[in-house]
């Protein structure tokens, strides 16, 4: 009967505790934020205005911004680099008079690739750290758990570095934008190439099976015609034998097989390929084709298995898009700024298609903050973008309208040589739709701005 | 006894939720936000310790059972458009039913075989979600609208309508595992846990009393993760990985396991350290790759220190310090501290 007594809970002093815990930890807390209003006008503020505290997160001499990143966890390698490669343009970007003579703070938290973490870090950075909005937040299933929690509190949500087709909602999620190449778009580029290239022969898929792979099928399904698919093949990230889908594949007779994988994924049938004697021309997603993440990859994975492979000569003859110049190409004026911030800020990050990444993205959002204005509302930064970016590092123009907030339009196709991307052939644009037509873009990319930051 | 008691669980629960509508009040959305996810962690945390501390079994699945009620809650509001209230009741439910499932094979196992298939389940239940692509909404996972209720009216902020939400649950939660766990079913419970033989021998029905268990932990985290989703307003794959599982055995053992405060004080540490220790990490300039990863390491040194200096967790010392003034809490206390020994005791034997 004494030890009945154990479950009697002093629940007012632990509450009590737990309370003065939370409170204690909230001394830097901040009233709750202004929403942006549409009705200023302040966009094209005069060329003199005094800079004003304009919006949440926007002070005199700041402005503040907000991220959710994988800096920890499985989607961590390769990934981690985006967010620092942007904090490095913002730093090139404050040292060089800052946007209106604002620095930019870039705040971007982990969010170990989780949801639910994803959830909390974001209403810490709203709600806690009262961001002007949120910048480049990583993933698909991560940031939809905060999309409509961003939309609702009208917080700017932009350049989404993930390419599903689910940032383009303009009327649902207005404040939300993306900035890749969608994958359905991908798809459809890498389709008519494959459809054009390889007439004839056996085509096998590969495929993750989520939203990136499924979207990045419809566009592949779109071109090529279904008598030449042999053989489609799924994985599930969390397992990696994909033994039974490359046996599958090499029994399927494909001669050429579309891989929509992450880079572990694509390092993965590579090698397994290798093992079971089946050497198809590999046709690779951007996401999942970064030669020098690759390489890195193939080389750990085949150490671990036991044997030594090179990287590099792997990934030879794989074939891929870029909706980026290509990071060997020295004299391309983009890949010769952003080498430049590299080695100043970020020099520590090898310079690969993640820093290119963060880099293009961080230099796409101080285009759109220098055209929402001197003393910009939330309201003024979405009215911007909806108005449109010129092109800037990427090789197509952007989407951007009131009626589509899908990001960049089209991208090159490229082969693998020596660690380094060959562009083979025009930029190629399109739309999502299964019957848009694919068309090159001719005018050629606009030079770098010789002072590496955009003109207002 | 009991009924000497009951009250005054009850007006201790009403004093605490009185108070945390004063601070919810107080304190700013975030702060209301991690109020909402502290009682959420409590909640599942103090279904789990009483299956572990209470009847000694362990589990490593219980992150499986949050993702089934937040599943249950998510297919409810969206198919059927139940009232919140309902699907968070029925949630716990089918969780408990599951538990059942579970609980019948659990009773046949012990220590490390427990501890093997609850893992089992925790690493392969979410994944269900993504062979359904059609109904569970794979990866991306099912949306989940909850609102602030109309009479608040609408500047009511909808962060404190979820703490309120949110600690309910986890009180009324407290409240009964308090008195079940005083109860006969309490009773029989510790007595499976020090020596089975003797229980049975008894006339406890050890096998009931150890399925009973597992369901009892199952509702707890059945009814968590509806809050979750309702909280979160998404249910995904990605939030109920193998680490959730550990994250709640984590917060029992470094609150101190088999006690209800001791649960409260894991999901503080849970919740807080991580989001004080971003903070710390972030305001000091450290490169980003040590930043990153200084959350986990304060997460590692607390639960390493916690262990070393009071390996009865933080609850055993709250007592100690109590005791150092002089202050006891009633008879109970000295043979409380013994019995939550006997846990750690017992699992290093099996």
């Amino acid at each position: 009967m004494k030890r009945s007594n154990r479950l009697r809970v002093p629940a007012l002093a632990v509450m009590a505790a737990a309370a003065l815990a939370v409170a204690a930890c909230s001394s830097n807390s901040s009233p709750t934020p202004v929403t942006g209003s549409s009705s200023t006008s302040s966009a094209t503020g005069s060329a003199n205005a005094p800079l004003t505290a304009s919006a949440p997160g926007i002070t005199a001499t700041s402005i503040l911004i907000g991220s959710h990143q994988p800096l920890t966890g499985p989607a961590a390698p390769g990934y981690s680099e985006i967010a620092p490669a942007s904090a490095a343009y913002f730093a090139y970007v404050n040292a060089h008079g800052g946007v209106y003579g604002r620095d930019i703070n870039y705040k971007y938290l982990d969010d170990g690739y989780n949801p639910t973490t994803t959830a909390t870090v974001v209403r810490q950075l709203v709600l806690q750290n009262n961001v002007y909005g949120i910048f480049d937040g990583l993933g698909t299933p991560t940031h939809l758990a905060v999309e409509s929690f961003l939309n609702a509190q009208k917080v700017p949500d932009v350049f989404v570095a993930s390419g599903c087709n689910c940032w383009d909602q303009p009327t649902a999620d207005p404040e939300t934008f993306g900035w890749q190449l969608d994958y359905i778009r991908e798809g459809k580029i890498l389709g008519q190439y494959i459809a054009q290239h390889f007439k004839g022969k056996k085509i096998g898929y590969f495929y993750q099976d989520d939203e990136f792979g499924m979207d990045g099928v419809k566009g592949l399904d779109y071109e090529i015609p279904k008598s030449m698919v042999v053989s489609r093949q799924s994985y599930v990230d969390t397992n990696v034998n994909v033994a039974p889908q490359v046996a599958a594949l090499r029994a399927s007779g494909a001669q050429v097989v579309v891989s929509f994988s992450i880079p572990a994924f694509t390092a993965l049938l590579k090698l397994t390929s290798l093992k079971l004697g089946f050497s198809p021309t590999l046709v690779v997603s951007n996401v999942g084709s970064d030669p020098i993440t690759l390489s890195g990859l193939l080389e750990s994975f085949a150490k671990q298995g036991g044997a030594t492979v090179n990287g590099n000569s792997l990934t030879n003859g794989m074939i891929t898009d870029s909706y980026a110049p290509s990071l060997g190409s020295a004299s391309n004026s983009w890949i010769a700024l952003f080498k430049k911030v590299h080695d100043q800020y970020d020099a520590k990050a090898p310079f690969d298609g993640n820093v290119l990444y963060g880099m293009g993205v961080a230099y796409t959002f101080v285009q759109a903050m220098l055209k929402a204005g001197r003393n910009p509302t939330r309201a003024d930064l979405v009215n911007a973008i909806n108005a449109g970016l010129p092109q800037g590092p990427l090789v197509a123009p952007y989407a951007y309208s009131m009626t589509d907030h899908d990001g960049v339009t089209g991208a090159y196709i490229g082969v693998i040589n020596n660690g380094a991307l060959t562009p083979e052939g025009p930029v190629l644009v399109t739309d999502a739709s299964a019957t848009g037509a694919i068309t090159p873009y001719t005018p050629a990319q606009p030079a770098a701005p010789a002072s590496g930051i955009p003109a207002p | 006894m009991t009924t000497r008691s009951t009250p005054r669980v009850l007006g201790a629960a009403l004093a605490a939720a009185a108070l945390i509508v004063i601070l919810s009040i107080k304190l700013n959305s975030f702060r209301d936000y991690q109020i909402a996810e502290i009682a959420i962690e409590v909640t599942a945390v103090a279904g789990l310790t009483i299956l572990t501390g209470l009847s000694g079994q362990i589990s490593l699945g219980n992150g499986a059972f949050m993702a089934v009620g937040a599943y249950t809650t998510a297919l409810l509001l969206l198919h059927l458009n139940w009232p919140w209230v309902a699907v968070l009741v029925l949630a716990a439910v089918i969780t408990a039913a599951a538990g059942a499932v579970v609980g019948v094979a659990a009773a046949r196992l012990h220590g490390p075989y427990l501890a093997g298939a609850t893992l089992l389940l925790g690493v392969a239940l979410p994944s269900v979600a993504y062979a359904y692509t059609g109904f569970f909404g794979g990866d991306q996972g099912l949306d989940v609208n909850f609102t602030t209720p109309a009479f608040l009216g609408l500047n009511f902020p909808l962060t404190r309508w979820e703490a309120w939400v949110c600690s309910a649950a986890a009180l009324v939660t407290l409240v009964l595992l308090a008195n079940l766990g005083r109860s006969r079913v309490g009773r029989s419970w510790r007595a499976v846990r020090d020596d089975e033989v003797a229980a049975a021998l008894a006339g406890v029905n050890v096998a009931a009393a150890r399925v009973l268990a597992f369901v009892v932990s199952a509702a707890c985290a059945g009814l968590a993760g509806g809050l979750l989703a309702i909280v979160t307003g998404l249910v995904a794959p990605g939030a109920f990985t193998i680490t959730l599982s550990i994250a709640l055995l984590t917060a029992a053992v470094i609150g101190g396991l088999g006690t209800l405060p001791g649960a409260v004080w894991g999901s503080l540490v849970i919740v807080l350290v991580p989001t004080y220790a971003t903070d710390v990490a972030t305001s000091h300039g450290l490169s980003s790759s040590v930043a990153s990863n200084i959350p986990l390491a304060a997460y590692g040194a607390v639960l390493i220190v916690v262990m070393l200096i009071f390996p009865q967790g933080i609850q055993g010392a709250v007592r100690w310090a109590l005791g150092l003034f002089g202050i006891s809490a009633g008879p109970g206390w000295r043979s409380a501290d013994v019995s939550s020994v006997q846990p750690h005791e017992k699992e290093g034997t099996q």
